[in-house]
């Protein structure tokens, strides 16, 4: 079967690609599109190593199809951090040590962004509620919620 | 003269017929080694490929370059990985 | 030379780690995220059956699908003899790896390997893998460990004749060996003994459940020649263990260690790798292969499910005069199970003069399993530390004040042999005792419990290279893969020793062609061991640094000395000379000798023993089973906290392992021997929402074998937790959970069944 050609905007980018139906956004992203940020752990929506965000929505790469990205705007990791300026949730991940071996924390930045987009005072719980959709398997998610509510601090502009 | 014990029953038992203590003229863990394998023959290549030692109370996963006094104590024990 | 007493200006601080901005940013390349030009995707068949011959692999349809490059099976790997030997993290048979990786005669296990294919896109591979036609003959499985040892179970190996027992056995059975340790006289211990408690407990298989799953990508070249990016914990580790399975020379093999997602001892065997390569060779194209979670859950290294059983005697003051254990663990499809240190870790937290353990390793039809972060150690002190516990609520004593009265100390012999030295054990108990969540009085309607782990920790083989560019600026290269954050703590103690800022020092990891070899990252061994190797290589720098400087002022090199980063004259006599920092010198290093670096390759001994307690108070529904973490307190001996957010990451990601261990991870099998949950949805690890802040509390006792008395830290953390919740549970609602997990049908089963 001939392959779809899908327009979209990628981190703020016109973007075009071809791709096989069956292919997820995940495959899409990584495979086609050439960012390899977004991890696949699952496949199965279980493990938010592949969170992006579609329209501003949080979503598991791996659950949608390549086709279904025609006309939407995608924000990826790597839309995450300003040129060579950190966003605030990627240098408070760093200064907290919120990650280990990384695998899981492209997917968690991404995750922090949108629940600080929607919520920019959250509680402790309504962190760690939020962020129930991604695994982390190294860090025990403290150093990580710790993080969340430092860089959502500074995001409201209360401390640097 | 420095003291072997066998502390696991493991299959180095079949080895030395059941023995699970003797002393051993050796003042170093290679000579040991040596010797071990020439009165049971098989025992001291299983020491240097799937054993660690205990010599005189610490371990050593490689004791090669260890010295042996006279009233060394050497326990043999399974050799320690990890994850 | 030895930095324990110093003033230290880097070590023991915070710095943002040299690989982090690529890690936050989705930079930094895994395995998976590797790529060559008209690289093929390679995929694996793998054995529905739990147990059954394989009576012929018909791979011709799949050969002639469009797209398919190459097929293998285990025709295309070589005959390897049974060959015993310790390269990896545990006893490893080679010809048992060779048949691990590709099924040969029979399937062994549900999700073993029996066949690959090489095609041009993912969905070509999978239509290939549903084209290879196997013809199986299924055999009666077994998988529960205590159901393996009986006479009439299926028995896997026809040549597997329990070694440790005399006579040896007439016919075969699953246990591959057994195991004993003993001190003192058993019996004589229990007649004296005026209180005893017996207990049985048992777990279930667990995975280690990195969220990255096993991924390479491998090229043969038409030379011979091969390349490999790999995700694992030794990069060393898969280049011998290639070449052993396919016959290659070590120098022919390039192994590069792309960034882990995760390992905690089940990246250290070896699965796809030489797969890979032979299906390169076949194809001529690059091969990239990459697990499936389900692959991961079905064919890589769980750990061993286990039945334990624990008689302890005491005299009436508390005193524990007899301790006696038996452990039968799961090794999986092949002889290996962690069982020897399981027998050894249990009771070396205490100070008994008669103990009596013994073991069984024991093969039943599921993966082979590997080693999950202080392999058997978890197992064996669930068991223990609720034994304990109960006995001391049968002497009515705090659980605390029973285990200060038993530590094991400086000088307390073991019942495997060695004798403890320089251990901190007693000094966590303090601290834990020190506490204010220890001193805090427990919520009503919760409990707390208290439980204590031991690991031995390791040492072994590392290289480091320092070199100094020429600019002064500093490379530290090792051999270790890094996969919780030890590049920091390399480049912190080299800047430490060097005297200058760690922004000035860069560490790398480098590949099997560029550094001498490195036993693999695991045992908690990097920041002992490697960190051991950079502290001399970078001393030997500093000497050549000195000489260099001596030469420029022409004086004699003992008369020169170094400090933060400069090289001084020692003292008025020496001359008057202005400083010469790194820069300086090394913008002259031509004229004066050469390129200024050093490699040093050790072997380390001496690791420090590692103790850990941990404090944890729940909340039990009683309506639904549920258990809920309140607080939890982690109290570790870390010798020397190099990189303080480092260790207490390890010290609480090692904890979380242990509470989903404890409270909701296991493999669920059906009535074939198929695991049913093989999926992050119902293997169910703890998310964020189930857990609490982890305090993790550093104390520190120095090892004088560490240039800076670090001791590992990253596997002692998982020992305590599932005994911790256990005995919390026992506290909060007054019923002992022997079995793992307590998942919230079984808590409410066993509340109910209390009345």
């Amino acid at each position: 079967m001939a392959k779809q050609h899908v327009t979209a905007t990628i981190n703020g980018e016109s973007a075009e690609f071809l791709c096989e139906t069956q292919q997820t956004m995940l495959d899409v992203l990584r495979d086609v599109v050439g960012l390899t940020g977004s991890k696949e752990g699952c496949a199965s929506g279980d493990c938010g190593a592949c969170s992006i965000l579609v329209d501003g929505r949080l979503v598991c790469a791996c659950l949608m199809l390549g086709v279904e990205a025609e006309g939407t705007s995608i924000t990826t990791i790597e839309g995450i951090a300003e040129g060579d300026h950190l966003h605030p949730i990627q240098q408070k991940f760093l200064e907290h040590a919120a990650l280990q071996c990384g695998f899981c924390t492209p997917g968690l930045i991404v995750a922090t962004k949108a629940l600080l987009d929607e919520n920019p005072n959250p509680t402790e719980t309504e962190a760690r509620y939020w962020l129930a959709g991604n695994l982390c398997r190294c860090t025990g998610y403290d150093k990580v919620i710790r993080a969340v509510m430092d860089a959502a601090a500074v995001m409201r502009g209360e401390t640097v | 003269m420095p003291k072997v014990v066998l502390s696991s029953g493991s299959a180095s038992l079949g080895l030395t017929g059941g023995l699970t203590e003797f002393e051993v003229e050796a003042t170093s863990f290679r000579r040991l080694i040596l010797e071990l394998e020439k009165r049971f023959p098989g025992l001291g290549n299983q020491v240097e490929e799937s054993m660690a030692v205990a010599i005189d109370g610490e371990i050593y996963q490689d004791a090669y370059a260890a010295e042996l006094r006279p009233g060394s104590e050497i326990v043999l024990i399974p050799k320690i990985g990890g994850g | 030379m030895n930095y324990i007493n110093s003033d230290l200006k880097v070590v023991g601080t915070r710095p943002i780690r040299p690989d982090g901005v690529d890690k936050v940013t989705g930079r930094a390349v895994f395995a998976a995220d590797t790529r060559a030009s008209g690289m093929l995707w390679g995929k694996i068949l793998r054995s529905p059956h739990a147990h059954a011959r394989i009576l012929s692999i018909d791979t011709s349809k799949a050969e002639a699908l469009k797209g398919v490059h190459a097929v293998v099976t285990s025709k295309d790997f070589p005959e390897i003899a049974s060959e015993e030997a310790f390269v990896g993290e545990g006893p490893m048979n080679f010809r048992d790896l060779s048949t691990n990786i590709m099924a040969r005669g029979k399937a062994l296990y549900e999700g073993h390997a029996l066949a690959a294919v090489a095609a041009a896109t993912p969905a070509i591979a999978d239509e290939a893998l549903a084209l290879i036609e196997v013809k199986y003959e299924v055999l009666p499985h077994v998988i529960d460990v205590e159901d393996a040892m009986k006479d009439d179970a299926p028995v896997l190996h026809d040549d597997m004749f329990t070694a440790g027992v005399n006579p040896k056995p007439a016919k075969p059975s699953n246990i591959a060996k057994v195991v004993t340790f003993k001190k003192g006289d058993i019996d004589a211990g229990f007649a004296e003994a005026e209180v005893i408690f017996e207990g049985s407990y048992t777990t279930k298989p667990v995975h280690q459940a990195y969220i990255e799953p096993h991924a390479c990508l491998a090229t043969y070249n038409p030379d011979g020649q091969v390349t490999i990016h790999a995700s694992s914990q030794g990069h060393f580790m898969i280049r011998a263990y290639t070449a052993k399975l396919l016959g290659i020379d070590m120098a022919n093999i390039r192994v590069n260690p792309a960034e882990i997602g995760g390992g905690f001892g089940g990246k250290t065997l070896i699965y796809l790798e030489p797969v890979a390569v032979a299906l390169s060779r076949k194809a001529g194209k690059s091969v990239k292969m990459q697990m499936t979670r389900e692959d991961v859950f079905r064919g890589s290294g769980p750990t061993s499910g286990a039945a334990v059983t624990v008689k302890l005697g005491a005299k009436k003051d508390g005193t524990i005069v007899a301790a006696q254990q038996v452990l039968k663990f799961q090794a999986g499809a092949f002889a290996g199970s962690p069982i020897g240190p399981g027998c050894m870790c249990g009771f070396a937290l205490y100070d008994i003069p008669n103990i009596d353990v013994l073991g069984y390793d024991v093969v039943s039809n599921r993966p082979k399993v590997a080693a999950y972060r202080a392999p058997g150690a978890p197992i064996s002190s669930f068991a223990v530390e609720c034994a304990v516990d109960d006995l001391a609520r049968k002497l009515g004593m705090d659980p605390l004040v029973i285990r200060e009265k038993n530590a094991a100390v400086n000088g307390t012999k073991t019942h495997y042999g060695p004798t403890h030295t320089n251990i901190g054990y007693t000094q966590v108990l303090e601290a834990a005792k020190a506490h204010p969540h220890w001193k805090s009085p427990v919520a009503e309607g919760h409990g707390r419990g208290l439980a204590a782990g031991f690991w031995f920790n390791i040492g072994g083989e590392s290289s480091a290279t320092v070199h100094i560019n020429e600019d002064g600026t500093v490379m530290v290269a090792t051999g270790s893969p890094d996969i919780g954050g030890s590049r920091a703590s390399m480049g912190m103690m080299a800047a430490e020793v060097l005297g200058i800022p760690v922004s000035k020092v860069r560490a790398t990891v480098a590949d099997t062609a560029s550094i001498g070899f490195t036993f693999l990252t695991g045992g908690s061994r990097v920041t002992f061991a490697t960190g051991m190797a950079v502290t001399q290589a970078t001393e030997k720098v500093v000497e050549q640094l000195k000489a260099r400087a001596a030469q420029t002022w022409d004086i004699p090199v003992d008369a020169v000395e170094w400090k933060d980063g400069k090289a001084f004259p020692a003292g008025t006599n020496a001359g008057a000379f202005e400083p010469l920092d790194l820069a300086a010198i090394a913008l002259k290093q031509g004229r004066t000798g050469g390129p200024i670096n050093a490699e040093v390759s050790v072997n380390a001994q001496g690791a420090g023993a590692g103790f850990g307690a941990h404090i944890c108070d729940v909340k039990v529904d009683k309506e639904t089973g549920h258990v809920e973490i309140v607080r939890y307190t982690a109290i570790q001996d870390v010798g020397k906290a190099i990189h303080p957010s480092y260790v207490e990451g390890q010290i609480q990601g090692g904890a979380a392992q242990g509470i989903g261990w404890a409270l909701s991870e296991e493999y669920i099998y059906n009535d074939k021997g198929q695991m049913e949950n093989p999926g992050f949805l119902d293997y169910r690890c703890p998310v964020a929402s189930d857990l609490p802040m982890i305090e993790a509390v550093l104390v520190e006792v120095p090892n004088p074998r560490h240039p800076f008395g670090a001791r590992g830290v990253g596997e002692v953390p998982i020992i305590p937790p599932m005994a911790a919740i256990s005995n919390a549970i026992k506290s909060a609602v007054g019923v002992r959970m022997e079995h793992l997990p307590m998942s919230p049908p079984k808590v409410r089963a066993a509340i109910d069944a209390a009345g």
